[in-house]
């Protein structure tokens, strides 16, 4: 079954068990549940989620009551987790991680009437929604200050895991990057978690033996930032703010902001008008911000990243427009051609000028 | 002053009373731990060790209290054989992950054939992978005196990236639109380990950890083998003299654990966990450890740790959930139970004495 008819019939039963469904007395609290991959205290993806989870306590107060489980290893650990939370009487409950997924399927088999938000996955049913964030939206405005700030014309990627959103980083930030520098060069690195310190400055330390001068990363921890500082080099924050590194390492950073859309699914789910969807926003719905570029960044290269970050944010420009050929040379897409998110959620090779080998 | 005083024979009656007196200090420092975070003591560890077991779903909660110490005690009771005879495979975590790649390979390998054979070649398939993974320390050892400890502990980050290549690689799931991660096994009628009675938690795995600890029961204590390797264990020398071969012994004492931890690692994938990926193994190889140890190396106690461990996770997690203490601190609370279960194990070998000090 192709995905784009999967969307249409999943949207139609959706919409029918919306009709169907009564909404919720208002004198009871709503109660919503959330289950994290990592600690509250990691200073990125699940904090990150759990900033998204007090945003809907503060803009509802005590017409719902929010609680969470945090380091919830993804398998069976997590269908527990999950159960137990509708066991407990959570109406809406969200799954942070992508490794949930099959975890999620399961429980909202036997619980129809509990409504299931799962992030970065792409398996739904009528009571489970999916979302996700056009992060490479950010990348490509961290792409951009990049290439200008980069001596060496050797720029650093940290990668977690090859799987398609990182894969659209790298393509992104190299893009860009290319764009206002045609000598920068891109060196990746896969760390292959998605938060481990030790490994994250191992990655870092490689890149930097190998000349580069400014590092991207897709890992959690401000490891990099700290490797960055000693090598006297420049770097982004990458989940959260990571502003303990501004001015310098830290230029700008690329922020995960669930609030929005928290809040606003929330807010369905006390109107009665929750439905399945998929949902993918970008810097134009606020989920994808970019933190303050600070002053190491000469003042026309910031205005430049600005001004590409809002024909973004309006919609005028996608990153990934034409001409652009796959790593092979051969063809992806021709002028003025825009990837559609079919591609995208499925993309797994690097755009030409890339030397990289991508691992499969 | 206190003084400790080596009982001639441990005793009987501490023993059995040292794990509930053990249970009870942990109540209490938790208790303290957990006022101390503002929160109600008496609730939090209701809600750990009662509300699993007795409260209102807990017909949902002790289905699951199997399936969390099913493989506890699988790998614990081949651990705790190895750990008798002093041959210490602290690489449980490694074997366990080879054997649920073997036994997920076979069934990927004929996906999407249906047959009654496939399960059983699966369960094969995991339990020989798991002791091929084994047999390396053992070698390793056994040709040029190399320490198992270290190579099998080494061995477990190996096995953790090989895991990771098969998820991202030849194991990667055709119709997953390029993310990682298997086919999920449950989806797989004759490669699924389902529940057998639905709604217990009942899963192939359990059936066998329960086996197991009815087989090295008959082991350690019926069989003229179990004898030789605890006196492997205690008196190497005079093992020697009753014609222990310490070789076999390390082949056999490693080969047991690495199958073992095989097959849980299968009866995993294959049922509750359904697929391989990059993050499948949950501790469960290194938290046996602690059990087998808990379970002072008796099958009997071992099954008793086990359970008692699972409770603490899932009861930790209703904590997490009911009452929003955070994960670290339930962590902790599991940290205390171990020390003073070890601790408090010092009474069954020695006396305190008060005052004086001996000749």
């Amino acid at each position: 079954m192709n995905r784009r008819s999967f969307l249409t019939t999943t949207a139609a039963t959706a919409l029918l068990a919306a009709a169907t469904t009564l909404p919720a007395f208002a004198q009871d609290p709503l109660k919503v549940g959330f289950i994290y991959v990592g600690p509250v205290g990691d200073m990125g993806w699940s904090y990150q989620h759990d900033l998204g989870r007090k945003a809907v306590e503060a803009a509802y107060g005590d017409r719902v009551v929010t609680s969470y489980v945090e380091s919830v290893p993804e398998g069976p650990d997590a269908e527990r987790v999950l159960t137990q939370m509708a066991l407990e009487g959570n109406k809406l409950i969200f799954a942070t991680s992508f490794g949930f997924m099959d975890a999620v399927m399961n429980v909202a088999a036997k619980f129809p009437d509990v409504k299931f938000e799962h992030a970065t996955g792409y398996k739904r049913a009528d009571n489970v929604a999916t979302y996700d964030a056009r992060f490479y939206e950010g990348r490509a405005v961290l792409g951009t200050i990049a290439g200008h700030m980069t001596k060496s014309n050797k720029i650093g990627y940290i990668g977690s895991f090859p799987i398609p959103e990182v894969v659209q980083g790298i393509n992104s930030s190299f893009i860009h990057a290319r764009k206002v520098n045609p000598d920068v060069e891109m060196k990746v690195v896969w760390a292959y978690t998605w938060f481990d310190p030790a490994k994250e400055a191992d990655a870092a330390a490689a890149l930097i033996a190998e000349g580069v001068d400014v590092i991207l990363q897709h890992t959690d921890s401000t490891a990099p930032q700290a490797k960055a500082q000693e090598a006297g080099i420049y770097s982004f924050g990458q989940a959260s703010d990571m502003g303990s590194f501004a001015p310098a390492p830290r230029i700008s950073s690329i922020i995960d902001n669930w609030d929005p859309y928290y809040v606003k699914r929330v807010g369905m789910m006390l109107d009665g008008t929750w439905e399945s969807s998929a949902t993918w926003g970008g810097i134009g719905d606020g989920e994808v911000v970019i933190g303050e570029i600070t002053e190491a960044v000469p003042a026309e290269v910031k205005a430049e990243a600005e001004a590409l970050r809002d024909k973004i944010a309006s919609g005028e420009y996608h990153p990934f427009t034409g001409p652009l050929n796959k790593q092979d040379g051969s063809a992806w897409l021709a002028e003025g051609q825009v990837a559609t998110d079919e591609e995208l959620s499925g993309l797994n090779f690097y755009v030409e000028g890339i030397t990289a080998e991508l691992p499969k | 002053m206190i003084t400790l005083v080596k009982r001639p024979m441990p005793s009987r009656m501490w023993s059995v009373t040292t794990p509930i007196i053990a249970v009870i200090a942990t109540m209490i420092a938790g208790g303290i731990l957990f006022a101390a975070l503002g929160k109600d003591p008496v609730a939090a560890i209701r809600t750990i060790f009662w509300d699993p077991l007795f409260g209102p779903n807990a017909g949902y909660f002790r289905g699951q209290l199997l399936v969390k110490a099913g493989p506890l005690i699988l790998i614990a009771s081949g651990l705790a054989v190895g750990f008798r005879a002093g041959i210490w495979n602290i690489g449980a975590e490694g074997q366990y992950i080879i054997g649920a790649i073997c036994g997920a390979g076979v069934a990927l390998a004929v996906f999407p054939a249906e047959s009654a054979l496939l399960f059983p070649a699966m369960v094969v398939a995991g339990g020989i992978g798991g002791l091929v993974w084994a047999m390396i320390p053992a070698l390793l050892k056994n040709r040029f005196g190399v320490s198992e400890i270290l190579v099998s502990l080494m061995l477990v980050y190996v096995a953790q990236n090989l895991l990771a290549y098969m998820a991202f690689g030849p194991m990667k799931n055709p119709q997953g639109f390029g993310f990682p991660g298997s086919r999920n096994l449950q989806q797989y009628p004759s490669a699924h380990n389902p529940e057998l009675i639905a709604g217990t938690g009942m899963h192939w795995g359990v059936v066998a950890a329960l086996l197991a600890v009815i087989g090295t029961y008959v082991l350690m204590h019926r069989h003229i083998a179990g004898f030789r390797i605890r006196v492997a264990g205690e008196a190497p020398k005079a093992a020697r003299f009753a014609g222990v071969v310490p070789a076999r012994l390390v082949v056999a004492c490693l080969g047991l654990s690495g199958a073992l931890a095989g097959l849980a690692g299968l009866f995993e994938v294959a049922g509750p966990s359904g697929q391989i990926t990059d993050a499948f193994n949950a501790g469960y190889g290194f938290t046996a450890i602690i059990v087998a140890f808990l379970g002072r190396l008796h099958p009997i106690g071992i099954l008793l740790a086990g359970l008692l461990m699972a409770l603490t996770y899932i009861g930790g997690d209703m904590a997490q959930l009911m009452l929003q203490l955070p994960a670290a601190a339930i962590q902790v609370f599991q940290g205390m139970l171990l020390f003073f279960l070890l601790g408090f194990d010092l009474l069954t070998n020695y006396r305190i004495r008060f005052g004086g000090a001996p000749a």
